[in-house]
């Protein structure tokens, strides 16, 4: 196979007929997908040309701060959408960026304290890329279980109210079912990899020609890092978040 | 001195008036039930006393001083609401009956516990059963039990009694008459007529979000 500096715009072009495929599939099955598809086709292009070159930029920087600064933009706009999905939660947006801000800090300094990576912007940008985008689905996901619970379960933390308990032993079960719900997807994925899927990380050093001994290697560090973020992230958003569907004289709120 | 007082009490759900200017005193020791066709407000009546919804308007005090002055749980530690529809949660009984410990930072008072689950006629080894498994009657039974195990200053029963058979439906009457015998303030919604006149002090109609007639009855 040849190696990734190889491919040529000609053979880019031969590729874009797989889009091709998908819109005659999506067409004749009436799928009304044509016009998102070709969106998607062409702003995903737009989007890695310009990240290719932006990153070419950002790279030459040598800057901490510089990087610092990036890594804060990124957390900022993950945690603006994961925040979309809790319109319910109060301060969504604050709640969303200190828990992924939490899980990214955590998880990088032990991957620079161990020397696994250094803190320059060619790795830390990529790999806090994973980590952040991971934890804006684990927290969006987690919003979405928390707002259902405490609309399912009002029986239930009635129930407990009325016992006398605080909000949150009313709220435990709820709580923790939905960082249960925010962490499942990278569990799961971590039970299934190299049997089910050869993971993206894995895949690309393959394919730049790394051997498939030295890939497994940054797949472990990768997953490890998953679990640690999604963790930390799903944890902290949910215990922040549970508070929103109470009042301050410890009522649950209707929500519709 | 009353010991719950209602004053012109409204409450809107989603601008459906539910309750409208309900003013109420119920004095330490009543036994009142309350009455009223279903979707009468009877079951929002007695969220509002046990503090798990606001009025919309008025005042609800408890010894004279208002709801709001007052730690919600502690409130509802001293003024408890058991559903129509039981709500076991966990997986066996036992940790139903360890919550209220749990909450309080109590150890597990096992005399408290063999002492209801025998006024209630069921037998502590059911405090190992899944609750899953449980009939209508004795899921019912064991809510109670929960609710008991510290003895609250009222008790706001909503229709406890509607899903039970007749030889559950006595155990239940019995200890809450017991219980109000001892001091403890009882309302009781239903919708049996007999029930209704049976045990109480004073019987409370609602209709259409109002109060219809408070009669005295002993």
């Amino acid at each position: 196979m040849n190696g990734p500096n190889s491919i040529s715009i000609t053979s880019l072009l031969i590729v874009s007929c797989l889009v091709i495929i998908t819109l005659v599939f999506s067409y004749s099955q009436k799928l009304k997908l044509e016009k998102e598809i070709l969106i998607s086709a062409i702003r995903a292009v737009i989007q890695l040309v310009a990240v290719g070159y932006v990153l070419e930029y950002i790279f030459g920087f040598k800057s901490p701060i510089f990087t610092t600064l990036l890594l804060l933009f990124m957390t900022f706009n993950a945690a603006y959408n994961a925040a979309k999905r809790g319109k319910a939660i109060n301060h969504g947006i604050i709640i969303s960026f200190l828990s992924i801000a939490a899980g990214t800090i955590v998880t990088l300094t032990i991957l620079v304290l161990s020397r696994i990576i250094v803190y320059e912007p060619y790795q830390i940008i990529p790999i806090s890329g994973m980590i952040i985008s991971n934890s804006m689905v684990a927290l969006g996901l987690c919003y979405k279980q928390i707002s259902s619970d405490f609309k399912n379960k009002r029986e239930e933390v009635e129930t407990k109210l009325s016992l006398g308990a605080d909000i949150l032993p009313s709220s435990i079960e709820i709580i923790r079912d939905s960082i249960k719900t925010g962490m499942l997807p990278t569990i799961d994925s971590a039970k299934t990899l190299g049997i089910v899927s050869l993971p993206g990380m894995m895949t690309g050093l393959i394919l730049a020609g790394t051997s498939p001994v030295e890939a497994i290697k940054y797949q472990i560090m990768v997953m490890f890092m998953l679990l640690s973020t999604t963790s930390i992230s799903s944890f902290i958003a949910c215990y922040l978040s549970y508070r929103s569907f109470f009042n301050n004289r410890k009522q649950l709120i209707f929500t519709k | 001195m009353s010991l719950l007082e209602l004053e012109n009490v409204s409450f809107e759900n989603d601008g459906e008036t539910i309750l409208e200017n309900i003013s109420v005193k119920i004095e330490p020791g009543d036994y009142i039930s309350i009455v009223g066709p279903s979707g009468s407000g009877k079951s929002t009546f007695l969220k509002l006393c046990s503090h798990l919804i606001n009025p919309t308007n008025g005042k609800i005090k408890y010894r004279e001083k208002k709801f709001i002055d007052y730690n919600p749980t502690e409130l509802r530690k001293t003024i408890t609401y058991c559903f129509q529809t039981p709500y076991l949660f966990g997986i066996t009984v036992m940790d139903n009956i360890k919550f209220p410990f749990t909450i309080r930072k109590l150890a597990f008072d096992k005399n408290r516990v063999d002492e209801l689950f025998s006024l209630f006629h069921i037998t502590t080894d059911f405090l190992s059963k899944d609750v899953a498994n449980l009939s209508g009657g004795e899921k019912q039974r064991i809510a109670l039990i929960r609710s008991l195990l510290f003895k609250p200053e009222i008790l706001l029963l909503d229709e406890i009694t509607s899903a039970l058979d007749e030889d559950n439906t006595k155990i239940v009457e019995t200890v809450i008459e017991s219980l109000n015998k001892e001091g403890v303030t009882v309302l009781f919604v239903t919708h049996d007529s007999e029930q209704s006149r049976k045990y109480a002090n004073r019987l409370l109609t609602i209709e259409r979000g109002k109060i219809k007639s408070l009669e005295a009855l002993k």
